[in-house]
């Protein structure tokens, strides 16, 4: 899935790149800011990012695609995050991601076909003591059972 | 005026707690009574979040949990003069659940506003590194080493001696990295720390710096943990403009940087090596040891890697001395461990405590058994690469050999509680399906080990009811399978699977269609 990159959005990623390239170590923080800006690392910036930090393209293809937080295609409006790991597990983490697959009629990976929500596993969101926990975009929520899922739902796609 | 807190913690926060302290401002104005709203961190009494506090003559009172439907009513029975409301607790302090702690690391989590540096220092703050900077980097180190301090990342390695070992490595450049990359699941007395009284990790690394002679430190902060990055960003920002950071802190003529770098969601990057190739811009495989990073760390330099509360403990021993903190613990684990409690309890919460309590005292003293009500079956301590334990061994006290004598790790410190519902070959799969998304990649029994346990679990489910012979077969493969794990894997990822699979297999036999007798013999 390549995708041309307008001019706007090629002057962003530059300006992300300028903005980090000295640090030590520059890779990630560059990576972050472009995924923050753009909601993801277009493949088509990878010459941009490798000659600006006198990397490979191989090099920025092996780090983007080893780090799980980093995606490689845009994404919807909002990013739901639901925690797998063990503690929610213990309470009901199961149910309730079979419960959102099913309502919002996707798997893990996937956006709704409105665009409006992009689905995620994450595994723990340090709210343990109130499992389950999910994570809307940058919004924590505890104790969440399928009633409070819709309403997060809900809640982000009127805000859409 | 009237002090109100309603904590910014990030569980608080998922709880509503904005939404509360919102109606409280509202309300208040719309009374016309005069309130200053502090955001504090949380006491860490999880199950009563949003937990609001008002400052009283007597101290502190605790109202909890308060959603703002409750709110107008509150007024209505004058909380904020103690007046009799369903929901208030009285006195925090004397809440028998934090009476009973001893909360030397988490001495002010809950207490101060956690950007305020006058609030830190009012509380003891900074009280460390002023002793610090009068000490020589051999006497800072020697204090560590003597109050006994280990790592509370997991390998308990004892802090002093990777100190020592920083300190007599000569090099220009040398680095403090702290470890909050806080991958495991079932804690969180990391984020608390960095979002409730973020101050404490800068101060710890800042003496870790004057003591080792290290300019610059990173902290490699779980993405995460959003609400941490802010708080952390703030603090530094604060302790920068106010000379306890930069290039002459507090006038000593030394100097010391800090820096937060956002990780980005591998597990093994909380494995020392991994993460620092990910601070170095790389992808995180785990490096080979020796050079040790204590040697050769960060971009070639010797470094410190220490987790946050290994980190954050260190300002009250500079503090108070060595002797006070090794006062604590019991055999070789000295001082306290937070606790973090999760998974199916009625209480969770963060219980920091000296080494020695029983996992039974945590789970219903303090967790106040299940949350469903039902008996807790299983319990995993130290994070996906921990042991399962059953009933039988609830009564091991947190230390770190007396849970190696039963092939158990306290790790990080995290307790999650299952009740008698959960299926303990599921939970084994799971293991072996964490190991695989995980896995760096860089060793076989590892990369390809954890994908063949997930395919051989699935056998066992099918198998279980139908085909004996096979079964036994497929239980055999797992073992061997956990063998080669053990033995021949680079670092902990692949080498400790084993122990939440075979843990679960050989005290839950039944749950991999065995008998008890099978196994045990
Ligand atoms: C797979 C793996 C993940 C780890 N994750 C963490 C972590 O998230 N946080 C941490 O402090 N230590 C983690 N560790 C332990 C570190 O390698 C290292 O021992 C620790 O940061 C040293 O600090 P300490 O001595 O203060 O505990 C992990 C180890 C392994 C093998
Ligand atoms: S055990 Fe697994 S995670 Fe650890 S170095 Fe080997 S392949 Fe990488
Ligand atoms: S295990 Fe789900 S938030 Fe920690």
């Amino acid at each position: 899935m390549t995708t041309v990159l307008t001019s706007q959005e090629n002057a962003r990623i530059d300006a992300c790149i300028e903005a980090h390239r000295k640090m030590p170590g520059a890779l990630l923080p560059v990576l972050h800011a472009i995924q923050n800006d753009l909601g993801y690392v277009p493949e088509e910036a990878y010459p941009q990012i490798a000659h600006a930090l006198a990397l490979s393209v191989a090099e920025v293809h092996g780090v983007v695609t080893f780090y799980h937080h980093f995606r490689r295609h845009p994404v919807g409006k909002h990013v739901l995050q639901i925690c797998r790991a063990e503690s929610c597990q213990a309470m009901g983490a199961e149910k309730l991601e079979a419960h959102v697959k099913s309502a919002l009629g996707i798997d893990y990976h996937q956006t709704t076909a409105d665009g409006a929500i992009t689905l995620e596993p994450v595994y723990c969101l340090g709210n343990c003591a109130c499992s389950p926990a999910v994570l809307m975009d940058e919004e924590l929520y505890g104790r969440v059972d399928s009633q409070k899922i819709e309403a997060i739902i809900h809640e982000a796609r009127v805000s859409a | 005026m009237i002090k109100v807190y309603v904590p910014r913690d990030s569980t608080a926060l998922s709880l509503g707690a904005d939404k509360t302290a919102a109606a409280i401002v509202a309300e208040a104005q719309k009374r016309n009574i005069q309130i200053e709203l502090i955001r504090n961190g949380s006491r860490g009494l999880f199950w009563l979040e949003p937990f609001v506090e008002v400052a009283t003559e007597k101290g502190r009172v605790a109202f909890a949990p308060v959603q703002p439907k409750d709110v107008p009513g509150l007024f209505d029975a004058d909380f904020l003069h103690s007046g009799a409301h369903p929901l208030y607790l009285g006195l925090t302090e004397e809440l028998s659940w934090l009476k009973k702690q001893q909360r030397l690391t988490f001495a002010r989590v809950g207490i101060t506003d956690p950007v305020s540096l006058q609030d830190y220092i009012a509380h003891d703050g900074y009280k460390g590194l002023a002793n610090a900077l009068n000490m020589s980097g051999a006497d800072i180190v020697k204090v560590v080493t003597d109050s006994g301090l280990r790592g509370r990342g997991g390998a308990a390695f004892p802090t002093g001696i990777k100190w020592n070992t920083v300190l007599n490595a000569p090099a220009e450049q040398k680095y403090i990295v702290c470890n909050a990359d806080e991958g495991d699941s079932g804690t969180y007395s990391d984020r608390m720390v960095m979002e409730d009284d973020p101050y404490v990790l800068i101060e710890g690394m800042t003496i870790a710096g004057v003591a080792v002679g290290a300019t610059q430190g990173y902290i490699y902060l779980r993405s995460e943990y959003p609400h941490a990055l802010k708080v952390l960003n703030e603090a530094i920002e604060k302790a920068t403009q106010a000379g306890y950071l930069g290039d002459n802190i507090c006038g000593s003529g030394k100097a010391f940087h800090l820096e937060v770098r956002r990780a980005a969601g591998a597990y093994v990057c909380g494995e020392e090596t991994s993460l620092l190739e990910s601070l170095e811009g790389k992808r995180g495989l785990v490096r080979f040891k020796p050079p040790l990073p204590a040697i050769e760390g960060l971009f070639g330099k010797p470094t410190v890697v220490n987790n946050v509360i290994s980190l954050a403990t260190i300002p009250i021993i500079l503090d108070k001395g060595a002797q006070f903190y090794a006062d604590y613990g019991m055999g070789r684990s000295r001082g306290t461990l937070p606790i973090q409690l999760a998974g199916n309890l009625k209480q969770g919460g963060l219980v920091e405590l000296a080494f020695g309590a029983t996992l039974r005292e945590l789970l219903y003293d303090f967790g106040g058994g299940s949350a469903t009500g039902k008996p807790i079956r299983a319990v995993q301590v130290g994070g996906p690469l921990g042991a399962y334990l059953p009933e039988s061994q609830f009564d091991t006290p947190l230390d770190y050999e007396e849970f190696s004598k039963i092939w158990a790790v306290l790790g990080h410190g995290g307790i999650v509680a299952f009740d008698e519902t959960v299926d303990m070959a599921k939970m084994a799969r799971y293991a072996f399906e964490f190991c695989a998304i995980e896995s760096c990649g860089k060793c076989t029994p590892c990369r390809i080990g954890s994908t063949r346990g997930v395919e051989v679990m699935d056998k066992i489910a099918a198998s279980k009811q139908e085909n004996p012979s096979s079964h036994a077969k497929h239980i055999q493969l797992v073992r061997d399978l956990s063998d080669t794990m053990l033995n021949g894997s680079l670092c902990a990822l692949g080498g400790m699977t084993p122990y939440p699979v075979l843990s679960a297999l050989n005290h839950f036999p039944e749950d991999f269609g065995l008998n008890k007798k099978e196994v045990a013999a």
